[in-house]
């Protein structure tokens, strides 16, 4: 482990993305603290410029502060981005789990319901499980870990495949040991880091999902999200650029962030992968 | 004989995908909160017993699940995609006529992205660790994290607010009927440029990044070191021996991005009021007219699968070696 911390380390990049991060999780886990009004409500004058009326990065078309609604909206865009990788996760090992290991029939069904899963246009699969369901926190989560988990099952696959054939799996067969305890304490150990990496790198793609379902109005009405910010600037952009420049622009360095720590990531547990 | 087989395996693969999407559908229509017959009427604030009796009576929603069932997938297979109640029409008639717009939007963005990827990865894996690679590179890795509707917003920002040089929204303008053909061409050209490249933008990085790992990759290859100790120029090289090879692993992922793009088309066209699938889609949402976005979602998906037959096409243009297969 400490090992892989330095090796994490020496990436110049690897350090920026999380550097930009943690100030992302402090402005999330500080909003109540910096803005302990709600985002929703109205503290200015409509369609102040950055600077004006105290406030840092203005007010949108009612008055209330953008500053303010990007702080709040890193909560959600973090909540959701980390909560529905999670569920992709859940379904992506258990799935590929079960195919890489049983192999035959079971890999066949599995896979080829993955493959449907992944030419479906996934945004509108989203979409339209939003719409459905109505558009709250847990069915955004749900929808967006729906659409996410058919590269985590594929993976999880070839790795549990490869790992099959190890010989101290043929050791703990001949054990007697079940075949819960196989997968869950010597294969999936043995697998996860590969895991670790696409899952970090689903979060960044997560919250790309949040944020264009919320800028379509399928953001949870609660909870100010920075998709939403965007999309209610932008019918008055010609006016005031301030409202969907900087909502934007913080979905950006947040996924920046977490794609360059993943990458990071990637050659710190993965050497042999990144060294050829 | 083996095309035959293999086209036939590929029609079974559209027939199996149609019936899961539309199984979906209907799992969606029934786990929604409420009852199935005013979801599959649009939900409307003031719905009509009448059209909702009709609706029950047609989806026989009284018959047990497994015939319900059936009874849609008939429908869907007869391109039957239900009635909007909302907009009066035939959903199947809506759909169809705002598909030429989504592909000729789609299709433009997919060679942009896919040319402009291999150009410019060909280019930083050739120029591997000196200042142009970074640059690529790092242009790369910042669009790929940038919201594909931002990225719209901030083109017309600049390119229709600021500098006026490209209209920032629709299809054609508004006096595009008195046009000649040539002027109505050039019109929605001008209207297509800036969807086209926000929608490109997002996936033209994540081929650079690509083509330029297999640029690296292709280079270590024994022919090419051959072909350099011929003497032959790094030019040629490059275009007769390392391009073909090196493009390949991209256009498999491409194909297999299909869908996704066809996903952010449906973002692109909200932003520029493109009037596609994807905006049919936005105005759906806003309604919540359910029988329009369950259609939408079905042909959406047909078209990916359209998309990765092309690609397999490209493929086997550029590979021969498949083609003789």
């Amino acid at each position: 482990m400490n090992d892989t911390l330095k090796t994490f380390l020496t990436r110049k990049t690897g350090v920026i993305g999380l550097v930009l991060l943690a100030l992302v999780v402090a402005l999330a886990v500080l909003a109540p603290v910096l803005y302990p009004a709600s985002p929703w409500e109205i503290t200015g004058v409509p369609f102040a410029a950055p600077g004006e009326y105290g406030m840092l990065l203005g007010s949108d078309t009612l008055g209330r502060d953008i500053a303010s609604g990007i702080a709040h909206g890193a909560r959600v865009s973090l909540l959701i981005g980390v909560a529905s990788t999670l569920a992709a996760l859940c379904i992506g090992v258990v799935l590929g789990c079960l195919a890489g290991y049983f192999g035959g029939w079971v890999d066949m069904l599995v896979m080829r319901f993955t493959e449907i899963f992944q030419t479906i246009p996934n945004f509108v699969l989203a979409i339209l499980l939003v719409a459905i369901l109505n558009p709250s926190l847990w069915t955004i989560i749900l929808a967006i870990g729906i659409v996410s988990w058919p590269p985590l099952a594929r993976l999880t696959r070839a790795q549990v495949m490869t790992i099959s054939t190890r010989e101290f799996i043929s050791a703990a067969r001949c054990q007697g040991q079940s075949t819960a305890s196989i997968v869950l304490r010597h294969v999936l150990p043995n697998a996860i880091s590969p895991i670790i990496v696409t899952g970090s790198l689903t979060i960044a793609t997560a919250i790309l999902i949040e944020a264009a379902l919320s800028f379509m109005g399928l953001g949870d009405p609660n909870n100010m999200s920075w998709g939403f910010m965007v999309g209610a600037g932008r019918t008055v952009i010609r006016q005031a650029w301030w409202m969907s420049v900087f909502p934007g622009l913080a979905i950006l360095i947040t996924v920046v962030a977490i794609n360059l720590v993943g990458e990071a990531l990637n050659d710190a547990l993965n050497p042999r992968i990144s060294r050829s | 004989m083996l095309q035959i087989r293999r086209i036939g395996v590929r029609l079974a693969g559209l027939a199996a995908t149609i019936l899961v999407i539309a199984t979906i559908n209907f799992i969606l229509v029934h786990s929604a909160p409420g009852d199935p017959a005013s979801v599959m009427a649009g939900q409307s604030g003031a719905t009509d017993e009448k059209f909702l009796a009709e609706v029950r009576a047609e989806y026989g929603l009284d018959q047990p699940y497994i015939v319900q069932l059936g009874t849609y997938l008939g429908k869907v297979v007869q391109f039957d995609l239900g009635y909007s109640f909302r907009q009066r029409r035939d959903v199947a008639d809506l759909i169809m006529e705002r598909l030429w717009p989504t592909l000729l939007l789609t299709l433009t963005s997919f060679t942009l992205a896919l040319a402009g990827g291999i150009f410019l990865g060909a280019l930083a894996g050739r120029r591997a660790g000196r200042w142009s690679d970074t640059l690529i590179s790092m242009g790369a890795l910042l669009l790929y994290a940038t919201p594909v509707f931002w990225l719209g917003l901030m083109l017309v920002l600049v390119f229709s607010i600021q500098l006026g040089w490209l209209p920032a929204f629709g299809y054609a303008s508004i006096r595009a009927d008195s046009f000649t053909t040539w002027h109505y061409i050039t019109d929605v050209a001008s209207h297509l440029v800036l969807p086209a490249v926000s929608l490109a933008a997002i996936y033209m990085a994540v081929y650079t990044r690509l083509m330029r790992s297999s640029i690296i990759e292709v280079s270590h290859e024994d022919h090419v070191k051959t072909a350099r100790a011929k003497g032959l120029t790094e030019g040629r090289i490059l275009r007769r021996h390392m391009l073909r090879n090196a493009s390949l692993p991209v256009i498999t992922f491409a194909g297999l991005q299909a869908g996704a793009m066809i996903g952010g088309a449906v973002v692109v066209e909200t932003v520029f009021a493109w009037p596609g699938l994807g905006r049919l889609t936005y105005d759906a949402v806003l309604q919540r007219d359910y029988p329009v976005l369950l259609g939408l979602f079905l042909v959406m998906s047909v078209l990916v699968i359209l998309v990765n037959l092309l690609t397999d096409l490209i493929y086997r243009m550029i590979d021969p070696r498949l083609a003789a297969r």
